[in-house]
């Protein structure tokens, strides 16, 4: 207790219930340019900074409703579940992190995929969550995925997933490394029928998900300085022992290597999505 | 002969053996007789060291310098090899080799990560740790087998993709994913062999096959056990313990339904013998082949898409 608050008369102590005129929440900063942003302005923009363009990381579940229409959602896989197959633990164990995960975020896990429409047009979209295990793929982001695919078979209508991991799972070892040739396997089987899939690459997507269902799509987008590589920026400093170049692994950094198609802003991206998914399947413009 | 930390008693015999060998040699006490009883003390005690060999030890095994490397597979497997290189976009990658051979007479295709064995080659191959060009060479050959209809068998033995700011810049993870989804509709039988080490997805990228085989004492996993260690702990010193609750050897990764065959190493494991662990490879490789080449490409490629589409646990 401070000195201030012990002269104070006992009328005016607050007995341990603050009484706050501003609820929590209501104020945020942007990382990166410092700006004092209203919380709801911020959520109308995408979570994307009014003053600096900065793309902040976004649950799914608000990017999938924010990209998608509002009419006819239906969530797939949802019923899929993880179990701690392989009894792991590390300093925690898996099935207690699985918990905490899942009462922070709401989800069951790092994947949430649904069949709805943008601007008209039918798709099944994905969006990875990070603040479930940092959206690390294990079997359920895996069977979940692939579910997505098959959906989109089953209707003949395009697929989009929106990346946002670390990579695989290590609380499921081996089990997720498979799970990169499960999700790859079955975008063979999509492209084999000739279905668009638009793979968006956001901040970050590294490792296993880097390298499988991420960089498969037909049309490859960034959001922009979104971290986007295979190997963590650290393991590589550690390996090469030279500091990394300006920018490295970043959207802008990819594009100009050649590794992605193009750079959208979140908020264009339903109607960037929705023009390029109406050519490559013959439709006229979206409405 | 290197031996690892856990091998020391066995190491110290032999030590031994050489002493007593070097005396019998100038003087006239016969001790062939105490000799021999140390080289049978030496074999039991590699049998009783190597039965119950922990996880850790197991990995260190499978990255022993001495470990018998795809090259020398090539040279006691398959006869009339040649080798193939270069992606035709960039450069040829030494830390994949691949190539045609013949096993049995009948033409196979090749593709193996490939280690150093001196600190020269080991530069040269880049520990076995392929950039992009190394995996798009290896998508150019399993697409050259698959149109002149020859079966591919691939050896894998990886600490994983190579993580440098090129690798990086050319598209590693592209590289990778494009391999696992070509691989998964290839229309000729694909075998894989885990030889040593199977590091992660660059060992997959070369490893999405209908059969996969693994030595005794070789290890597959998402990450190696110092990585995850160091991820999950905080600290590379757990990597013994990592190793264990990742289930990376080839028992465990039966267990989970993943290994078909695995290959039985001589005492004391491969690097001891490379004939016999040679022949032994030669041998399961002939029977999965047998096991393949009955079938139509149809059910092959069904077969092989099932395989990943139904691996996973989960509940529903």
């Amino acid at each position: 207790m401070s000195w201030f608050k012990k002269i104070l008369p006992s009328g005016i102590k607050s007995n341990g219930s603050p009484r706050r005129t501003v609820p929590e929440g209501v104020w945020t900063k942007c990382v990166k340019c410092n700006a004092v942003l209203y919380r709801a302005e911020l959520e109308r923009n995408l979570e994307v900074c009014p003053k600096c363009s900065n793309h902040m990381r976004i649950s799914a579940r608000v990017r999938l409703q924010g990209f998608l229409d509002e009419d006819d959602r239906v969530e797939i896989g949802q019923h899929i579940k993880p179990v701690d197959k392989l009894k792991f633990r590390d300093s925690k164990k898996y099935k207690d992190r699985l918990n905490q995960a899942a009462r922070s975020t709401g989800e069951s896990d790092a994947l949430v995929v649904m069949r709805g429409q943008v601007r008209a047009l039918p798709v099944v979209a994905c969006a990875f969550e990070f603040s479930f295990m940092g959206g690390s793929m294990g079997s359920v982001v895996g069977e979940r995925f692939v579910l997505g695919v098959e959906t989109a078979m089953e209707y003949r209508i395009p697929l989009v997933c929106f990346s946002a991991s670390g990579g695989a799972r290590m609380q499921e070892a081996i089990v997720s490394l498979m799970q990169m040739a499960k999700t790859s396997s079955a975008l063979a089987r999509l492209k084999q029928q000739g279905i668009p899939y638009i793979s968006v690459l956001t901040d970050p997507t590294m490792g296993g998900v880097s390298a499988s269902l991420a960089t498969l799509g037909d049309i490859n987008i960034a959001e922009p300085g979104a971290l986007i590589g295979f190997a963590g920026p650290r393991v590589i400093e550690q390996t090469v022992r030279e500091t990394l170049p300006e920018g490295f692994q970043r959207s802008e950094f990819l594009l100009e290597h050649g590794d992605i198609d193009m750079i959208v802003d979140r908020r264009e991206m339903r109607e960037r999505v929705s023009s390029l998914l109406a050519k490559l399947t013959h439709q006229p413009v979206p409405a | 002969m290197n031996f690892l930390d856990f091998e020391q008693p066995i190491a110290e015999l032999d030590a031994k053996i050489e002493e007593l060998r070097y005396v019998g040699n100038d003087s006239d006490i016969n001790i062939n007789e105490e000799i021999t009883r140390l080289q049978n003390r030496s074999q039991e005690l590699i049998r009783s060291i190597f039965s119950s060999l922990t996880a850790w030890q197991i990995s260190q095994v499978a990255r022993h310098p001495q470990r018998p490397y795809t090259l020398d597979y090539i040279q006691r497997i398959f006869t009339d090899f040649d080798e193939l290189h270069g992606d035709r976009n960039f450069a040829d990658d030494p830390a994949i080799v691949c190539g045609l051979a013949r096993l049995d007479g009948n033409p196979v295709m090749i593709i193996g990560h490939q280690k150093g064995r001196d600190t020269k080659e080991r530069i040269y191959r880049n520990y076995g740790m392929p950039k992009p060009e190394g995996y798009r060479k290896a998508l150019r050959i399993m697409k050259l087998a698959e149109r002149f209809r020859i079966p591919i068998i691939t050896m894998i033995d990886t600490p994983g993709a190579y993580p440098g700011i090129g690798a990086e810049e050319r598209g590693q993870s592209e590289a990778i994913a494009k391999n696992l989804l070509v691989m998964s509709q290839l229309n000729v039988p694909v075998i894989s062999i885990v030889i040593g080490e199977g590091g992660s997805g660059g060992a997959l990228a070369i490893g999405v096959a209908d059969r996969l085989l693994m030595l005794q004492y070789s290890t597959y996993s998402v990450i190696s056990p110092e990585g995850c260690a160091s991820i999950l702990w905080k600290s590379a010193d757990k990597a013994a313990d990592a190793a264990e609750v990742m289930g990376i050897t080839a028992d465990r990764l039966r267990e989970l339904g993943l290994v078909d065959r695995i290959i039985d190493e001589p005492l004391g494991g491969a690097h001891r013998d490379y004939d016999m662990i040679a022949m032994e490879v030669r041998d399961r490789l002939r029977e999965s082949l047998a096991e393949l080449t009955g079938k139509s490409v149809a059910e092959l490629v069904e077969e092989r898409h099932k395989r990943f589409r139904d691996f996973g646990f989960y509940t529903s």
